[in-house]
């Protein structure tokens, strides 16, 4: 009977969540038609129309657009714990590298005996270095659905174990932030050694295909292109899904009155985890789909220049709107493109100035520019409402009382 | 006791293993007594925040603790919601929980509700999310992804709107209330919680007349149902509500007993309202 009861509201709550799923909020729908609908004609543009074509896109555009994609998806993944929980992650980075770096590992293997020195089983970076076998890290993952397996598993891993650490002991702010920081250091100076056996400082590069198919190919960047645009879309609805839950309701409550939360019952330390263990999870999955396009993977990756980049993208969209990080990260590295065209050293002082002014004019990033021009329009056009409102709900005088202080 | 006995003593039919035996959650109050605190000693670099205090309270009681600063009554409600460990001494919920061994958010779920200070309240939700949130349930992580409002729940926050004064405000942010309503909301939460223990921390501190009026009503109402501790300055407050009044002085009890019994000890004119009056 109990059990019976148990499963009917376990399903009604599951379909519950679906339900949400599939219904995600007009203006989240808006975002993902208009990411896939830019993506598809971009595609078709690139493989239909003839290069004279003044319509045509160029595939170094169609790959350009599926590194921003990819830099979107890593945007919304600070966002999740930065703009809801508070969590300042300054080494999110460290999560994209290692996906990417899972998904390098493949493409390494891919290329076989078409490497420089001709070895079948051994990339060329250990040839030069006189290895005689494949490290036993390396074994599996010429195997495509392995190899994704690890980009995923290992940086949730790392997620897991630092996270349970970290919010075990209650580290929060800027301490916090200094040892995500120091993990994606750390990582980076690990990855520079050639003992590693990652490539040390030239990375894994040089790749030829990727499932069979041919990267240099145009067709290979456009399926890459609308992977990744079908990906980003795909986690940003999960990721909608999850905000909007009563789990992103106790997140945003534990990122606003952390004891409150816990004086209620609630484990903060544990939902604290799996968001960030979420959110690492998102950030591999974009390194996985930019390594193919860039055709690199370096310890450069980890720098913690690249994390802070990352935290700007974000402020300057809007933290805490999952829309606003993607919008930011899109806008940001168009300007980065066009701006190191121009003038190449000058971009970091632009970096700075841009989040500066941001910061200081535009707390909440563009999307709060959004949300007070709705707003202000809402309140004009319901003046009388909300006057009603705030007439009926005060049972006594709102008057926060220095009078008996 | 050798292998095999072990084997067997393990293996019996009659017996459930220990660790599969759900644990007894629920409050034993057969005595009446619903927390007992016993001989609690608490230091911070030496200075004795708590000093081998003891202190009883009957289920369903309404007792207020009054007490200088310094006295040691919020160090005191650390130490029961599990926020502080303490150097010595016992406190037990009941006569089966023991509240030393559970830190704050296992203690919340055992049913003792705890009220700030300042009053603390999600501000970036509305007031029926606060509510919401703080219902009493399932609070871990898993289930909260798929949780959702059953009508029960959402008749236990209509009731808990109203009983809190706030049911036209149940759509507004709680960043936007009134300090008193943000003091009420806070109340509420704990009351959505469904509590034993009600551990609440200057109710009326910042409220004006009515307000505080209004709050005291409110806390007399509660008790019998609940069991209330205050801890509050206002003395015409404490007054109002209050049965039996605890006087806290250096971190032990000074005086127990109704208002007009402990202001005319002599110990407490002349320690605490002594130098008010």
């Amino acid at each position: 009977m109990t059990t019976v009861e148990h499963n009917r509201s376990l399903f009604g709550n599951l379909a519950g969540a679906l339900a949400q799923l599939r219904a995600p909020g007009e203006g989240s729908s808006l975002l993902v038609a208009i990411l896939l609908g830019v993506t598809l004609l971009m595609s078709a543009a690139n493989l239909l129309l003839p290069a004279e074509s003044p319509l045509y896109v160029s595939t170094y555009t169609i790959t350009l657009m599926g590194k921003y994609l990819c830099f979107a998806m890593l945007a919304m993944a600070v966002d999740i714990v930065w703009g809801y929980c508070g969590i300042l992650s300054l080494g999110h980075g460290a999560f994209f590298a290692l996906g990417g770096y899972g998904m390098g590992m493949y493409l390494m293997r891919q290329i076989g005996d078409r490497g420089v020195y001709g070895n079948p089983d051994l990339p060329d970076f250990m040839v030069f270095l006189n290895w005689q076998e494949l490290p036993w890290y390396w074994q599996g993952m010429d195997q495509f659905w392995f190899a994704l397996l690890m980009a995923l598993l290992v940086p949730g891993l790392l997620a897991f174990v630092f996270g349970w650490l970290a919010f075990r002991s209650r580290v929060t702010g800027v301490y916090l932030s200094i040892m995500t920081q120091a993990l994606t250091y750390a990582l980076m100076l690990a990855f520079f050694r050639n003992e590693m056996g990652f490539g040390g400082n030239n990375g894994l590069t040089d790749f030829k295909d990727m499932l069979g198919f041919d990267l240099q190919a145009d067709g290979t960047r456009v399926a890459l292109l609308m992977a990744t645009a079908l990906l980003l879309a795909l986690t940003f609805v999960a990721s909608r899904a999850i905000v909007q839950s009563r789990l992103g309701r106790v997140v945003v409550a534990i990122r606003d009155a952390e004891p409150r939360a816990r004086f209620l019952g609630y484990r903060t330390e544990g939902y604290k985890v799996w968001l960030f263990v979420y959110s690492a999870l998102v950030a591999a999955v974009a390194g996985m789909l930019y390594v193919p396009q860039v055709g690199i993977i370096n310890p450069g990756e980890f720098s913690p220049l690249n994390s802070i980049e990352v935290v700007v993208w974000v402020a300057v969209g809007g933290r805490g709107t999952l829309y606003g990080a993607i919008v930011g990260a899109l806008l940001v590295n168009y300007a980065k493109t066009r701006f190191t065209a121009v003038m190449p050293d000058g971009w970091l002082f632009a970096l700075g100035t841009l989040f500066v002014v941001v910061t200081v004019l535009l707390p909440k990033g563009l999307a709060g520019l959004l949300q007070r021009g709705r707003t202000t329009d809402a309140e004009t056009r319901g003046e009388n409402n909300t006057g009603e409102v705030s007439a009926g709900d005060a049972p006594a005088e709102p008057i926060t009382g220095e009078a008996r202080a | 006791m050798n292998v095999t006995a072990q084997a067997r003593e393990l293996l019996r039919r009659d017996t459930t293993w220990p660790f599969l035996v759900p644990r007894q959650r629920a409050v034993d109050v057969s005595h009446q007594v619903i927390l007992y605190v016993e001989g609690l000693s608490v230091s911070f670099d030496g200075f004795k925040a708590l000093n081998d205090l003891n202190l009883y309270v009957n289920d369903g009681e309404l007792r207020c603790l009054i007490g200088a600063n310094g006295a040691g009554k919020t160090t005191l409600m650390d130490v029961i919601t599990g926020k502080t460990r303490c150097d010595s001494g016992s406190a037990w919920f009941g006569r089966n929980i023991d509240l030393l061994a559970h830190d704050e958010a296992a203690i919340a779920q055992l049913g003792i509700g705890r009220k700030f200070q300042k009053p603390t309240v999600f501000e970036a939700h509305t007031v029926y999310t606060n509510l919401e949130l703080s219902l009493k349930g399932s609070k871990g992580a898993w289930s909260a992804l798929t949780a959702a409002l059953t009508g029960e729940q959402r008749d236990r926050i209509d009731r808990v709107l109203e009983t809190i004064g706030l049911v036209n405000a149940r759509y507004q942010l709680a960043g936007a209330l009134s300090h008193g309503q943000k003091q009420w909301l806070e109340i509420g939460m704990l009351l959505a919680a469904e509590p034993r223990l009600l551990l609440i921390d200057e109710p009326v501190a910042g409220m004006t007349a009515e307000e505080a009026e209004r709050t005291a009503e409110l806390l007399t109402s509660l008790a019998g149902e609940h069991t209330v501790i205050v801890v509050e300055h206002d003395m015409e407050f404490v007054r109002s509500i209050a049965r039996t009044v605890t006087v806290l002085h250096q971190g032990a009890v000074l005086a127990e007993g109704t208002m007009d019994q402990v202001q005319n000890n002599p110990d407490v004119i002349e320690v605490y309202l002594g130098e008010d009056a």
